[in-house]
């Protein structure tokens, strides 16, 4: 069995818009999400770079009160998320109550939970005194735990852990279940934490832009003077489901995934790979049963990191050079959304396929040796858009790339 | 605290962060049947107990109490220990 894996619903709640229109805005704008946050730099991090996401209100309307204490900021995104990607898929509780329905989310923290769980021991020295939602709040399942008993979703449940890759292999993953004929419908997604403490080892070790001044210049992906990411957060979610599955029950399908690979590069923790980069592209477009010109758009996994940006623009002008695909890095306005970035950029790059541009990579201002081969969008391009391809790596090299195309009405 | 100011602390309480329904709350009401609070719940009670009395109360001694007029009383007969 080889079933048709399509796309049905998407969700967003990033520091570019809440909502699908507002970040079609934004992308087509080239907006930045990006501000500057003082308490960070108070705290002690080098740099209070941050993306600007706006904090959910649940109620318990919404949610009842059992489930929602039980859900830490990520999980609140992802809860967002994931309420747009059922709405637009028309799965709505009645549907999910009668049929089975995955979840796989990428995510790879959950620090504020843990913080406070030590910082109320410190104090009380009563494990008594953190009370019920804890526990729920601070494993790092806490998505796909969290999102399964409040959806009813009573089909394969778990968290992928992955670093920045995590929400791509989300999809990934979904993807080959429902291509295997495992499930027929599965939620997928990525979210990211964005308090104070989610993000300390990272300024730690220099990760993060210190161009405080100009915060939406901050990040600046393939540009030759960037200085490092700018962190940042949220969630997206994606309704994949299997293509007869989702013409059976009349869906509106908004595209076809059509390709995954995966690599890892078996080298240093921190360092990327050019090759782990081109392995993971290269068997993503084999998946797909296409050629590098095929492609129309490439989003771009670059972090605005000096090295990180330097090896996937090797890889890519390796795989892709002299090729028709536009090239941009969607963090050069969101910032670095870690590990839902692998899966907001697949809800970045439906709009775009949808509205016919691709969004440009703000901030390139001067290529280096490396990017200045490469074929990237500096403005919003207005061109039509059929087949991309998204890269996403992380620490520890961790590679995967995805390949979605237009389904043919 | 006074007994009535205690069973109103834990009316408001009880209807803000338990958000069980002010209608369910009576004096005679018991914890369980009547208004729902289960024993994650109870859990939770236990924390705000601490913030709000000072008192934190022991598991055994939940055992006992069944109404919420047994939940107040308790708390008058700690809330100075």
């Amino acid at each position: 069995m080889n079933n048709r894996v399509v796309i049905t619903g998407a969700g967003i709640w990033s520091c570019i818009g809440n909502d699908l229109e507002t970040v079609r805005q934004s992308l087509y704008n080239g907006k930045s999400g990006v501000g500057l946050s003082p308490e960070r730099i108070e705290y002690g991090y080098r740099s209070g770079l941050s993306g600007v996401v706006e904090q959910p209100v649940i109620t318990k309307q919404m949610v009842d009160r059992h489930t929602r204490v039980g859900m830490p900021e990520q999980t609140q995104y992802a809860y967002m998320a994931a309420c747009q990607a059922f709405n637009q898929a028309g799965a709505d509780v009645d549907y999910l109550s009668k049929n089975e329905c995955g979840c796989i989310f990428g995510s790879d923290s959950s620090a504020k939970p843990v913080i406070e769980i030590h910082k109320t021991m410190e104090a009380e020295h009563d494990t008594a005194m953190l009370g019920y939602g804890m526990v729920f709040q601070s494993m790092n399942s806490t998505i796909t735990m969290n999102l399964s008993t409040i959806f009813h979703l009573r089909g394969v449940n778990f968290t992928v852990s992955a670093a920045c890759a995590s929400g791509s292999h989300s999809i990934g993953l979904g993807y080959m279940m429902i291509q295997q004929g495992q499930q027929e419908m599965i939620l997928c997604g990525g979210a990211q934490e964005t308090n104070q403490y989610s993000m300390l080892s990272f300024d730690a070790i220099g990760a993060f832009s210190v161009r405080m001044d100009q915060p939406q210049k901050a990040s600046r992906p393939f540009d030759r003077d960037r200085d490092g990411l700018v962190p940042s957060g949220g969630a997206a979610a994606l309704v994949l489901e299997s293509y007869d599955h989702a013409v059976k029950r009349g869906a509106n399908i908004l595209a076809e995934v059509v390709g995954y690979g995966f690599s890892g590069n078996g080298a240093e923790i921190s360092k990327p790979c050019d090759h782990g980069c081109e392995l993971a592209m290269s068997r993503a477009l084999q998946n797909a049963c296409l050629t590098p010109n095929d492609i129309d758009y490439i989003n771009a996994h670059a972090t605005s990191t000096p090295q990180g940006d330097m090896y996937e623009a090797i890889a890519i002008d390796r795989l892709f050079g002299g090729s028709k695909a536009w090239i941009s890095s969607t963090k050069s306005m969101t910032g670095h959304e870690c590990w839902m970035a692998g899966a907001s950029e697949i809800v970045y790059s439906l709009i775009m396929m949808k509205n016919n541009f691709v969004a440009p990579n703000i901030n390139f201002e001067n290529p280096d040796e490396y990017s200045q081969k490469l074929k990237i969008a500096t403005q919003t391009i207005e061109t039509q858009v059929d087949t991309i391809i998204s890269n996403s790596f992380g620490f520890g090299g961790t590679n995967s790339a995805l390949v979605i195309k237009k389904i043919a009405k | 605290m006074t007994l009535k100011e205690i069973e109103a602390t834990v009316k408001q309480f009880l209807v803000e962060e338990l958000e069980i329904e002010e209608g369910k709350i009576t004096l005679e009401a018991r914890l369980k049947e009547d208004m729902g609070i289960d024993s994650l719940d109870l859990v939770d009670i236990v924390v705000i107990v601490d913030k709000i009395f000072g008192i934190r109360i022991k598991a055994e001694d939940m055992k006992g109490i069944v109404t919420l007029n047994d939940f107040c009383n308790y708390i008058a007969e700690h809330q100075n220990q």
